[in-house]
This record gives C-alpha cells, sequence and structure tokens, in this order.
C-alpha cells in the first residue's frame, strides 16, 4: 500500500495554490542492484487532480522524475472548502487518490 | 649569457601559479554555487519536505500496536516520563535507571521495542537503515519524534557520571586514527573552511559549527531520496574510513553521539532537516 500523499491547498490571491508531495520510488529501470542485477522500472506515469469534476491538472510522468516527488499548481476559480483531489497511476498499475480541503 | 634566462623561467613560473590561482578560485566558486544551490532547495521544499513522509509513518508506528505483546510505543520513556515525545530530542542522549546506561535517540528506540513490545533485538539490529522499498522504522520514529522538538534548543544532560563517561569516550574516539587508512574523525572535521569535492566538511569541534549541523538531525538526505539519523551518520563515517563495521547502539555509537552533541549544545533544533 502506497503511502498517503501530502496535499496543500491554500488561496493566494485569485488562484488557489496547490502542493502535492508525494511518497514513491521512482526506479528508472537503469539501475543496477548490489549483484548487478537491473532494478526495473516502477514510475509514475499518470498524475491527474480534479476538483467538482473538473480536471484542473494532468501530468504524464517518465522515469526522469525524481524520487518522493514534490509538485505544485495554481488553478482560477476555487473558494474555500472546495475538495480536490489527485491520484496518480505507476507502471504496476498501482494507483493512489488523496484529498484536501482548500484553505484560505 | 647564462642569467639572460632567468626572467623568462620566472615568469613561466609567475604564468602556472596564477592559472593554480584562477583554478582554485573557480573550484571555490563552484563549491560556494552548489552550497547556494542546496540552500535554494531546502527553501524550496520547507514545507512539504519529502521527510514529512517519515514523519508521518513514524507516528503510525509510534501508536500501532506491535510486536509479540502487542503493545504500542506510546509507554516508551524518552526520558521526559512515558510517552512523553515533546522535547525529548533536546535532552538526548541520557543515561536511563531502568537500562543502566546512556542511550540517545535510536538506541533507546530499539530499548523501548524489546522491553515493551517483546521485538526480537537481533532482527532490529539487521535493518536500522532503510533502502529504497526496505525501510528502516528507526528512522521514520526518528524523524517524527524530531519534529515533536522542533524550535527547541539542544541540551543534552552532563550530570550523571556515565552521561560524562560517554562524552569522554566519544571525544577520545573523536581523535583516534586507524584503519587501513589511518583515518581519525579529525581528519575531515577538525579544521574549519575545508570540503572535500564540492561538500563542505564541517569542523565538529566548534560549537558554533557543530551547531549549525547537528541542530538539522536526523535529516532527509536527497542524494540517496532517504531519512537518516546520526547512527546512519556514525555508521557511514566508520564506513568512509575503512573502520571496522559500527554497530547500532553500541556504547561506541553512543559516545561519539554524545560528543557531538555535547558540542552542539545550544543548537536551535530544526530536524527533520534537508541535507544534499
Amino acid at each position: 500500500m502506497a503511502d498517503p500523499m501530502r496535499i496543500r491547498a491554500r488561496i493566494e490571491g485569485d488562484q488557489c495554490v496547490v502542493r502535492v508531495l508525494i511518497g514513491h520510488e521512482m526506479e528508472t529501470g537503469q539501475r543496477r542492484d548490489a549483484t548487478g542485477r537491473l532494478v526495473p522500472a516502477w514510475f509514475i506515469q499518470r498524475v491527474t487532480a480534479t476538483t467538482g469534476g473538473r480536471v484542473v491538472f494532468s501530468a504524464s510522468w517518465g522515469p526522469a522524475v525524481s524520487k518522493n516527488p514534490v509538485i505544485q499548481f495554481s488553478y482560477a476559480g476555487a473558494k474555500v472548502g472546495d475538495r480536490i483531489q489527485v491520484t496518480w497511476v505507476d507502471t504496476r498499475g498501482d494507483r493512489r487518490t488523496d484529498e484536501a480541503v482548500v484553505s484560505a | 649569457m647564462p642569467d639572460s634566462r632567468r626572467p623568462v623561467w620566472w615568469a613561466a613560473l609567475g604564468g602556472l601559479l596564477a592559472l593554480a590561482l584562477g583554478t582554485a578560485s573557480v573550484v571555490a566558486q563552484s563549491a560556494q554555487e552548489t552550497a547556494r544551490e542546496i540552500e535554494r532547495y531546502r527553501e524550496a521544499v520547507a514545507d512539504s519536505s519529502p521527510g514529512e513522509l517519515w514523519e508521518a509513518r513514524g507516528e503510525d508506528l509510534w501508536k500501532m500496536p506491535r510486536g509479540p505483546r502487542n503493545v504500542s510505543l506510546e509507554r516508551c520513556d524518552l526520558g521526559q516520563g512515558p510517552g512523553v515525545v515533546a522535547g525529548a530530542l533536546a535532552r538526548l542522549p541520557r543515561w536511563f535507571a531502568d537500562a543502566d546506561r546512556v542511550m540517545d535517540l535510536e538506541t533507546r528506540l530499539l530499548h523501548c521495542m524489546v522491553t515493551l513490545q517483546g521485538l526480537d533485538p537481533a532482527v532490529l539490529r539487521r535493518q536500522p537503515f532503510g533502502n529504497g522499498e526496505q525501510r528502516s522504522d528507526f528512522e521514520a520514529l526518528s524523524a517524527w519524534i524530531a519534529a515533536q522538538s522542533r524550535g527547541m534548543t539542544l541540551a543534552p544532560p552532563l550530570d550523571h557520571p556515565a552521561e560524562r563517561a560517554a562524552w569522554r569516550l566519544g571525544r577520545e574516539l573523536f581523535f583516534v586514527r586507524g584503519g587501513t587508512h589511518d583515518f581519525a574523525c579529525t581528519t575531515c572535521h577538525a579544521q574549519s573552511g575545508r570540503r572535500i569535492r564540492l561538500q563542505e566538511l564541517p569542523n565538529l569541534s566548534r560549537p558554533e559549527e557543530a551547531r549549525r549541523v547537528l541542530g538539522t538531525w536526523p535529516a532527509y538526505r536527497v542524494s540517496q531520496g532517504e531519512m537518516r539519523t546520526l547512527q546512519w551518520r556514525m555508521n557511514d563515517c566508520f564506513r568512509q574510513q575503512r573502520f571496522p563495521d559500527l554497530v547500532f547502539g553500541s556504547e561506541v555509537s553512543v559516545a561519539l553521539v554524545s560528543y557531538l552533541l555535547h558540542n552542539a549544545s545550544g543548537a536551535a533544533l530544526a530536524a527533520p532537516g534537508v541535507r544534499r
């Protein structure tokens, strides 16, 4: 089971600034272990954020994104108390969704 | 005229010297730039450091009933009374009457896992440090406990004779040269303004430098993507010096941690920090 994401969503001016910390190994598939075998690739491929059924952020990721990545994005038209859901899907087909409430 | 060549020779030497000085200043400059970039990274992740993932897991581990006795660590006495976590890091290492020895944070956690939860110390010692998917409970617990002392002042006690003995042993060990490379802690950490490649080496015998560094441990190590504890730092310094393996929670490891944390006494705690 993957670790929960840490999501912070705050209104700054007319924008909602969202910061997401994701716990993930993000293995590139290029690394070898102590015995010389390739460590199989295992990374997040898709990240999506939705609020009220509207997609406000989406990204397609490859192996170049770091372990335990942090992302930040902003969008317009948010209100305090809105709920925002962030979902990631990785190369193993594992997925995780977490939710945060927009604060002032 | 044999002397006519001399000025040419000196000019050439001067040129070489200038070149050497030039290279040195370029290296110094890029060292500064690296330090600045790491500082910028620290600021960027200040309110979403990956270390928070370890803190969250550490809190769960503290409160979760585990081991053969199926109890949580909430009765573990870190020196401030059973279950008191706030401020614990500021007053460690210390002497514990129930174990009759000086313990640092990780050693005390090991003690609690064994005595309260009934976990096997031999098994626990096999996984003191995380490595990718193999995660260490000590690193997570230390991160969370350290976070509960954020902003406090580091003041490890030095009242009990055993605490003074540990500090003295740590100081001895800090200066002992040995191993195949004839290294000591002081080889890298007893002069100010030194670096290895682009990595600054703090002079840990100077309180102001020790405070700046030790107040941020345990720390998230960016290059490893892991939370690291002082026990890990001691262990890895032993490896780098080609010393024998340092046993997790051993008297020697705690003594070194004691010496370093006493040098840093008065530091404002900002752990878990972020390091290269």
